[in-house]
């Protein structure tokens, strides 16, 4: 039972992880409509920026990820600029999809380049032991607890934000209707490089938490965690929020669960079947809405 | 009789393709090959060849597939099964490989078909992340399973086991097939390669390949017209899947240890094919081929000269991303227009 | 001879009823035109009847069979072919191809013939070119026949998708506000093309339109949808003279 409940706990604050990065999927693909396949890479960029702060620069650890997030706001803003900009409008869909495995590509080889294949042996920004439950046969890492709060704060800002905030609002109304929001005297570029810039910043966040929790860092790291997250997306609905934290949430437990008691080897299979098991029983996801096609 | 364009068009790709296999027999011939590079041979025609195939489901059909690799993975397995079991029995060498080849490419083939059922619903993006988990759904449950036969029977578990007595162990788990003959040589791995652009080639030039190619242009003015979309989906996804399985088999028979190892079969292998796709040009069948060797053979080739192969991935991604804003982006495409306005006209879908 | 009967036809988007209970009936040979303000339900009117959009009520009766619910592919060979407001053609492909895929359901061949070049594959295929270049002649569009669709002038385009909807052979044409974007002249050229159409390949002719003047000018009936619902249905004339359609199109 107790390690049941360890798998559980684990498996939330793996999920939490997924979260805060789906959360960065979903603004970016309800808001630009695009599926940033370099998203994932985002979060290894952030990892090496935390390492780079912390090792070599001797930061303490907050000032390390606030460095790794403006640094990976910068990029974000940087590549929907360069990359993805010019091709909205664009007539093919592919389009975008296709040069955002080019963008995935290139942050991975240059990782390679500036820090070598070698992992690096990634220092945890938490240096909490955590707490002990049930006379020290229950123990909650103190990376596990800060991930999880980590991921619940994450959620209600990014909550207050879109409905209290000016900036906000505009981004709602980016999702809903680009012609209307253009109209209403919204900023649509500037918008969506708002939403590339919170997500990406959120990816450094991620990163720094990721690699506290599994702290081997390579130019690799951030793609597959990047790919479940995208899962994690679809699966609580593509463009809602709280489905993003829904979504990162169950697929963390489900993987964990299934690499305690299934198979190490089989868990990311199990993973992937979720999602296509979910996208033929509810194309929406949990908590999406269905769009119909304008003919 | 006058060639029309479009067979005219064909036939230069063969061309370019048996001049290349000529040169290369000439330089083996007189000895000005090395070892090093006629190793790279066969994996150059099967990467074209994947390439190609994955250019039947992104170019002509319009779809984004990332699970190309998983088709290769099912196809190298079933085939490798096969050829190892009968590789101590009377069957001649040749005949052996060519059921291998049959196997490997019939069996990607309803793998194809039948995850086509369900991937095919669905459009762009989501599309493009069923088939990356499709692929990595494939390779992971191959890398897991342990198949072997003995005195009991054939057992096929998820967990490593021991045989009891005379018998032998066919998948290994992680360790995969050992001692997979190595059948394939550059002859057949061309031949291959020609079959497929025959195959290729004469889809987009007819009834099939049009109504493929409406689809990715419009599909609801494609449905509007009586097409079943359906079924030209699915009929651009299997036979894209059966000659990924085609290269299966050619890759796993280069190689005497076949493993689901994620830098064989991973999505990261599907995208290295679409990256040849891309940059030969979406939709050219002959520049798939043409980039494909260039990219896999040139980096190989130069490898004396220093890192220079730390530096290929990095460039080839900064060459995508040019591509793609050069082809696609609208401000290119109005630019363009201006220049060269009045010039190229002319229908030029598919080569 | 009536063609197309459509009962009571109805459908509901999250609670708004976008056509409301639709009564039409298209004579054969007719020449027949849907109009009314924007977002009166028209282009919805199209999509229920290509089988886009599963309608709520009601039914839709093609030559006496029942086609309701049947798929866009299906609705096309059981006779109905459209066009489409916003244009919309197989860009990459050329002109002639086009025309060629119309044609895709009455010259048949299988893949495999395709594949290994069958003396077969030959001779469709060269009937098909002739069937072609006829269709496109009749459409003066014969000399850019090898040029890329996407690179046609847009009256030509709304030309081409005309031919290429001919070319699956209906009993019924949907034409979608065909003289959308076009000039006075553009306008008169297609308002004889279209009659060209009716007389030439004895079609009967279903059309949305803005145009005043190409409605009052060709079409025989007229059905005027408001909000959903038929606000008139009659002769054109009539129909264009009634104050309350006056009224729905100038008074707000």
């Amino acid at each position: 039972m107790l390690n049941f409940l360890n798998t559980i706990i684990n498996g939330i604050s793996l999920g939490s992880i997924y979260a805060i990065i789906a959360l960065g999927y979903t603004m970016v693909y309800g808001i630009a409509k695009m599926l940033n396949f370099a998203h994932g890479d985002v979060i290894m960029v952030g990892g090496y920026l935390v390492y780079t702060g912390m090792i070599s620069w001797g930061f303490n650890p907050l000032l390390a990820i606030l460095f790794a997030c403006i640094g990976c706001t910068m990029l974000g803003i940087l590549t929907e600029r360069v990359a993805y900009k010019p091709l909205r409008g664009a007539s093919s869909n592919l389009a975008v999809l296709i040069t955002a495995i080019g963008v995935s590509y290139f942050l991975q080889n240059i990782s390679l380049l500036i820090f070598t294949a070698n992992p690096k042996s990634f220092t945890s920004v938490i240096t909490w032991e955590g707490i002990s439950l049930a006379d020290g046969q229950l123990k909650i890492q103190g990376i596990t607890i800060v991930t999880i709060v980590a991921g619940i704060v994450v959620l209600l800002a990014l909550q207050l934000f879109i409905k209290r905030t000016k900036a906000g609002q505009a981004m709602l109304a980016v999702s809903e209707d680009k012609g209307a929001a253009t109209l209403m005297g919204i900023d649509v570029n500037k918008t969506i490089s708002l939403t590339f810039a919170i997500g990406s910043g959120l990816a450094a966040i991620a990163g720094a938490l990721l690699c506290s929790a599994y702290p081997v860092l390579t130019p690799y790291t951030g793609a597959m965690p990047g790919i479940k997250a995208f899962v994690a997306a679809v699966l609580g609905g593509i463009g809602s929020i709280p489905g993003a934290m829904l979504g990162g949430l169950l697929l963390g437990v489900a993987e964990t669960l299934s690499k305690r008691y299934i198979s190490t080897q089989l868990a990311d299979a199990i993973v992937f079947a979720i999602l296509i098991v979910m996208l033929l029983v509810r194309p929406a996801g949990l908590l999406g809405k269905k769009l119909q096609e304008k003919v | 009789m006058k060639l029309r364009k479009q067979t005219k068009k064909e036939f230069i790709t063969y061309a370019i393709v048996l001049l290349f296999y000529a040169v290369v027999m000439i330089l083996d011939v007189t000895g000005n090959l090395k070892s090093h590079t006629k190793g790279l041979l066969v994996p150059v025609c099967y990467y074209a060849t994947a390439a190609v195939s994955l250019n039947l489901v992104v170019g002509i059909l319009g779809d984004l597939s990332l699970g190309h690799a998983g088709f290769m993975c099912v196809g190298a397995f079933s085939s490798s099964l096969f050829s190892v079991v009968f590789k101590e029995s009377a069957m001649p060498v040749g005949l052996r490989f060519l059921i291998a080849l049959i196997i490997g490419t019939a069996v990607a083939a309803l793998f194809g078909f039948l995850i086509g059922i369900p991937v095919l619903r669905l459009n762009g993006d989501y599309l493009a992340i069923v088939t990356l988990a499709f692929g990595e759904i494939i390779k992971n449950i191959l890398a897991a399973i342990y198949l072997g036969y003995d005195e009991a029977g054939v057992h096929l578990s998820l967990k490593s086991f021991t045989l009891q007595g005379e018998g032998k162990m066919l998948i290994n788990g992680a360790m995969g097939i050992q001692g997979v003959p190595t059948d394939s040589n550059f002859t057949v791995a061309t031949l291959i390669l020609i079959l497929t652009l025959v195959v290729v080639q004469h889809i987009v030039d007819s009834r099939t390949g049009r109504a493929i190619m409406s689809i990715r242009d419009n599909r609801i003015a494609a449905e509007s017209i009586g097409i079943n979309v359906t079924k030209y989906k699915m009929l651009a996804f299997t036979v894209s899947a059966a000659i990924a399985g085609t290269v299966g088999v050619l890759f796993s028979h280069n190689t005497s240890t076949l493993t689901a190892a994620s830098n064989y079969f991973g999505y990261n292998v599907s995208i290295m094919i679409l990256v040849y796709v891309v940059l030969g040009g979406i939709g050219s069948i002959r520049g798939s081929v043409i980039a494909a060797a260039l990219l896999y053979a040139l980096p190989e080739m130069l490898r004396g000269l220093g890192n220079l192969s730390n530096y290929r991935m990095l460039i080839y991604s900064v060459i995508l991303i040019a591509v793609m804003l050069w082809n696609w982006a609208p401000a290119a495409r109005t630019w363009r227009e201006k220049v060269f306005a009045g010039k190229g006209g002319k229908a030029d879908a598919a080569s | 001879m009536q063609l197309l009967e459509v009962k009571d036809l109805s459908i509901s988007f999250g609670g708004l009823r976008a056509v409301d209970n639709l009564n039409l009936t298209v004579e054969k040979g007719e020449l027949y035109g849907l109009i009314g303000p924007n977002g009166a339900g028209k282009t919805t009117v199209f999509n229920l009847l290509t089988g886009v959009y599963k309608p709520t009520e009601g039914s839709i009766n093609l030559n006496g069979v029942n086609i309701t619910g049947h798929r866009t592919a299906q609705i096309n060979r059981d006779g109905i072919a459209r066009t489409f407001q916003n244009i919309r053609l197989f860009k990459d492909l050329s002109v002639k191809d086009n025309v060629k895929l119309g044609l895709h359901q009455h010259y048949r061949y299988s893949t495999l013939t395709g594949i290994l070049r069958l003396p077969k594959y030959f001779k469709v295929e060269k009937e098909m070119d002739e069937r072609a270049m006829e269709l496109l002649k009749v459409f003066d569009l014969d000399g850019e026949a090898e040029t890329l669709s996407s690179n046609l002038p847009y009256g030509k385009q709304r030309k081409l998708e005309i031919a290429r909807a001919l070319a699956t052979d209906p009993v019924l044409l949907l034409l979608d506000e065909p003289a959308a974007g076009m000039n006075p002249n553009e306008t008169q050229e297609l308002m004889d093309t279209i009659r060209f159409v009716r007389d030439k390949f004895d079609m009967t002719i279903l059309l949305i339109e803005h145009d005043m003047k190409l409605v009052g000018g060709i079409c025989e009936e007229l059905t005027v949808l408001n909000f959903g619902q038929v606000l008139r249905q009659g002769p054109t004339k009539e129909v264009l003279n009634d104050p309350e359609v006056i009224k729905a199109y100038i008074g707000e």
